[in-house]
């Protein structure tokens, strides 16, 4: 494919906006990207990025502003519209094809045919062999994708996107599950790709990495554009001012807590290929922060110690009483609560009331004689709605129509309801506009405040830092640090979740890779 | 592929080709080899009791002459299982059909090659509609051919009444066809051979069917891919639903007598065809040969079961219990495939 001289605008969005409901996912987003460079777009996460991916990657349409490629201006109604022009997109979530061959992942819907349609899976074959052979990857192409580390499927993800040749070339955090030798690989691919004439975006939260791969730097803050400069122009200190914008003290009241005596232990917790040998204590009145990369196994540690998913071995035990495993009911029993991830699916029943979800897990205390009343429902209900200040006309709102904080809190409603004594919430302010986050914040302090044992998994790093009292941080599902408050800033946090130095058996050949890429920042 | 080469930082071997014996190891692991087994055991047992069903012209015949209409509908069956949908209407279309083609040859003097065309059509016709209200209602396909089969089978019993078409309306060419053998094989067993060939290589070595696994295998990743999810399910259910014509003509053709009750609940037996050879109820994997092999163990074991001693209320829960067992396996190979992969990552 012939690729536009250097300098010329490859991809151009300008006020682009996008709404999911009452959620606004993207306010006035703006970004131009000029071929033969490398374009870094910085934000916290839900500062819209990976929504203006998806909307450049035709996946999403915008609601509103422009969308040009190479001076044409585009309305890409699929993915694959934006495919044949040309788009390639590396998710942050690899999404293979567990079912079939690595190779077939890799040209699915694009096979090489002969002239009767048959699929040559010989020059299938013999290209996928050449670009794991070209990224120095050891991947056998006939294995299924079933069971891939998320470092392998990240891998494929690449060689999809460099054999389809894109002119456009977008890495929505393509480091993130990367060691360092791998990291060092993908930037030697990225900057030739770059000499091409190609123009490539490049997410990420590693600044070390931005500043020495991308020549320009976008940044993004709550949905809206903020800035665009050349690399050598600005700072990490710049880019840190300008990416959070406001004082991270406001958003985080954290206050003081007296911390008593363990409640929840898991102890040796393992499933094979998911988590390993976790051991992990909460004390009363204590925030424990989870943090980690995405699928690096903390919501699958902590849905397994509640008893949603399975463990292969290990114990859980509240207040010194072992958890059956697989056994959700007897959990909550025991005074186990967990906040679900995606409240939407997990945590809802969208189509009830706000009073039957926030009654739903004490139904058989509130009945009499196996009946249940709906003034026993309400007054429990009323009362739970107005401590945690939800914002609805009336207990009869159904739980779909609320907004994404309002539901979060009705979640929160229905588990307090428990009076649990151990809390597990999983991205509790995910998607959720700033000044209910901060509400929830200041629920979670009080409660700990009153005693409660909190567990707060958050893939937000100034929310674990603002809020916990001690970090625990999982990488490929086993915990690589702890960290009390003091111990835990950005980089230690970082540095334990990517876990360069400690992978094992690369650990001699990427030692140094690591220290070039993460020494600046350690 | 035209861009230029970065230096891998460290060469490790490309991984080659593998050999002859990992390949063979591959064709006995593949389930398919299990259900061929599975067959030649069933037919040398009752063989065995009873040597006439095998050797002897009917036996010969029968082996091949009863499963014929069900590989056609199991081929059917399988693309749509393996898109992650099913087709409960088989059977309803296969009457239709059946009965439509029937009418066709009674009141009209159509010829006869144009009548069967037309019949296959109809087919078509029924499974698009199938297919449209998958499409873009969006509702499971568990739900909706569960509807059509029986609006369908009522379209066909209020059209037919009490009335029903006997062999004497039936061309003589069509029958004779339905009875003649090609090379000691029976013509309509090589109708079903054609079918599974056009099929198998369809599926296996074409993008669409390659797409259709996709698509069954993680429809969201399908999304991201591009794939055209929404032309590729209309395409599964027109397949499935022309297949249930193609049967329904080929049933016209060896029965000759077309009742309203013509291919009552055939649908569960190509369902279970397809499950019995491999064809993962979730979609994703399995192949058209498999699902064809599955058939040929059924209707095998439908008729050696009797042969064998066993009472026909046996011989259903004998049917059902391989279905169940089937899946169960099913279920535990992918289970035991899963955590395989993930130890072996986990030890990397």
């Amino acid at each position: 494919m012939a690729t536009a001289a250097p300098g010329t605008v490859a991809l151009a969005l300008r006020d682009v906006s996008k709404t999911f409901g009452q959620v606004v996912a993207l306010r006035s987003g703006s970004l131009t990207v000029t071929a033969g460079s490398i374009h870094a777009l910085v934000g916290e996460n839900g500062a819209g990025k990976s929504t203006m991916v998806k909307i450049i990657a035709g996946l999403y349409r915008a609601d509103s502003g422009s969308y040009e490629l190479f001076g044409e201006p585009v309305d890409f109604r699929t993915t694959a519209e934006a495919k044949d022009a040309g788009v390639a997109v590396i998710y942050q979530e690899p999404t293979l094809f567990p079912d079939l061959s690595v190779t077939e992942n890799l040209f699915m819907g694009r096979q090489p045919r002969n002239r009767f349609g048959r699929i040559d899976r010989k020059a299938m074959d013999t290209e996928a062999r050449a670009l794991f052979a070209r990224l120095g990857v050891v991947i056998d192409p006939e294995r299924p994708a079933d069971g891939l580390s998320i470092a392998d499927q990240q891998i494929i993800e690449i060689a999809k996107a460099i054999s389809l040749d894109a002119r456009v070339l977008i890495m929505d955090e393509p480091t993130a599950a990367l060691s360092g030798v791998e990291v060092e690989r993908l930037m030697t691919i990225a900057r030739a790709l770059r000499d091409e004439g190609r123009a490539l975006v490049f997410i990420s939260h590693r600044f070390d990495e931005v500043f020495s791969l991308c020549d320009t730097i976008t940044v993004m803050r709550d949905g809206s554009y903020v800035s665009t400069d050349r690399i050598e122009d600005v700072t990490v200190e710049d880019v840190v001012r300008r990416l959070v914008g406001r004082e991270v003290g406001n958003l985080y009241p954290k206050q003081d807590a007296e911390i008593g005596e363990v409640v929840l232990e898991i102890e040796g917790l393992s499933r094979a290929g998911v988590f390993h040998d976790v051991d992990l204590q909460v004390r009363r009145g204590e925030i424990v922060g989870l943090a980690g990369l995405v699928g690096a196994g903390r919501s699958e540690i902590m849905q397994a110690a509640f008893g949603v998913d399975p463990y292969d071995s290990g114990t859980v035990k509240v207040a010194g009483k072992v958890v059956p495993p697989n056994d959700p009911a007897a959990a909550i029993r025991l005074g186990l609560a967990l906040v679900p991830e995606d409240r939407r699916k997990h945590g809802l029943v969208l189509e009830s009331t706000l009073t039957q979800n926030i009654t739903m897990a004490i139904r058989r205390r509130l009945s009499r004689g196996g009946l249940l009343t709906s003034g026993a429902e309400n007054a429990t209900a009323r009362d739970w709605a107005a401590r945690l200040e939800v914002k609805a006309s009336t207990l009869d709102t159904l739980a779909g129509t609320l907004s994404g904080g309002n539901q979060q809190k009705v979640v929160l409603a229905k588990w307090l309801s428990t009076q649990p004594d151990v809390l597990i919430v999983d991205e509790p302010t995910r998607g959720i506009d700033v000044g209910t986050k901060a509400e929830v914040h200041r629920l979670l302090s009080t409660l700990a405040g009153e005693g409660l044992a909190v567990v707060m998994i958050s893939s937000e790093l100034p929310e674990v830092l603002g809020m916990a009292d001690r970090v625990v941080v999982v990488h490929e599902g086993r915990i690589t640090a702890e960290l009390s408050r003091d111990e835990a800033t950005p980089e230690a946090v970082m540095f334990a979740a990517t876990n360069t130095a400690a992978a094992t058996d690369t650990a001699a050949t990427s030692t140094s890779a690591a220290t070039s890429t993460h020494g600046a920042s350690a | 592929m035209s861009t230029a080469a970065p230096p891998a930082p460290t060469a490790p071997p490309t991984p080659q080709a593998p050999s002859i014996g990992a390949r063979a190891r591959k064709v006995l692991q593949a389930r398919e080899t299990g259900i061929i087994l599975a067959f030649l055991v069933v037919l040398a047992v009752t063989t065995a009791i009873n040597p006439s069903f095998l050797f002897s012209t009917d036996g010969w015949r029968d082996l091949f002459l009863t499963p014929s209409i069900l590989v056609v509908l199991a081929v059917g069956q399988a693309i749509v299982i393996i898109t992650r949908s099913v087709d409960l209407s088989q059977g309803s279309v296969l009457g239709l059909v059946a009965y439509a083609t029937g009418r066709m040859f009674v009141d009209t003097g159509l010829p006869l090659v144009v009548v069967l065309l037309l019949g296959i059509l109809l087919g078509v016709g029924l499974g698009l509609i199938n297919g449209a209200l998958v499409a873009f209602a969006k509702v499971p396909a568990l739900v909706i051919t569960l509807g059509t089969l029986y609006v369908y089978r009522g379209i066909m019993m209020s059209w037919a009444g009490s009335d029903r078409i006997n062999a004497s309306d039936i061309p003589r060419d069509l029958l004779s066809f339905g009875t003649s053998s090609i090379l000691g094989i029976p013509s309509l067993a090589w109708i079903s051979f054609l079918v599974l060939g056009v099929g198998a290589y369809l599926m296996g070595r074409t993008r669409g069917g390659r797409e259709m696994y996709a698509i069954g295998s993680d429809p969201d990743a399908a999304t991201l891919y591009g794939l055209k999810k929404t032309q590729r399910t209309l395409v599964a259910f027109a397949a499935s639903g022309g297949l249930a014509g193609l049967a329904g003509v080929m049933y016209v053709a060896r029965y000759g007598t077309i009742s309203s009750g013509a291919g009552l609940g055939i649908e569960f037996e190509a369902v279970g065809a397809a499950v019995i050879g491999g064809v993962a109820i979730f979609g994703g994997s399995g192949t058209i040969f498999g699902a064809a092999v599955g058939a040929y163990l059924l209707m095998t074991i439908n008729r050696g079961l009797p042969i064998l001693g066993i009472q026909d209320f046996w011989q259903r829960a004998v049917v059902g219990l391989l279905i169940i067992a089937a899946i169960v396996l099913d279920k535990v190979l992918r289970e035991r495939q899963h955590k395989k992969l993930l130890a072996e990552r986990d030890a990397a």
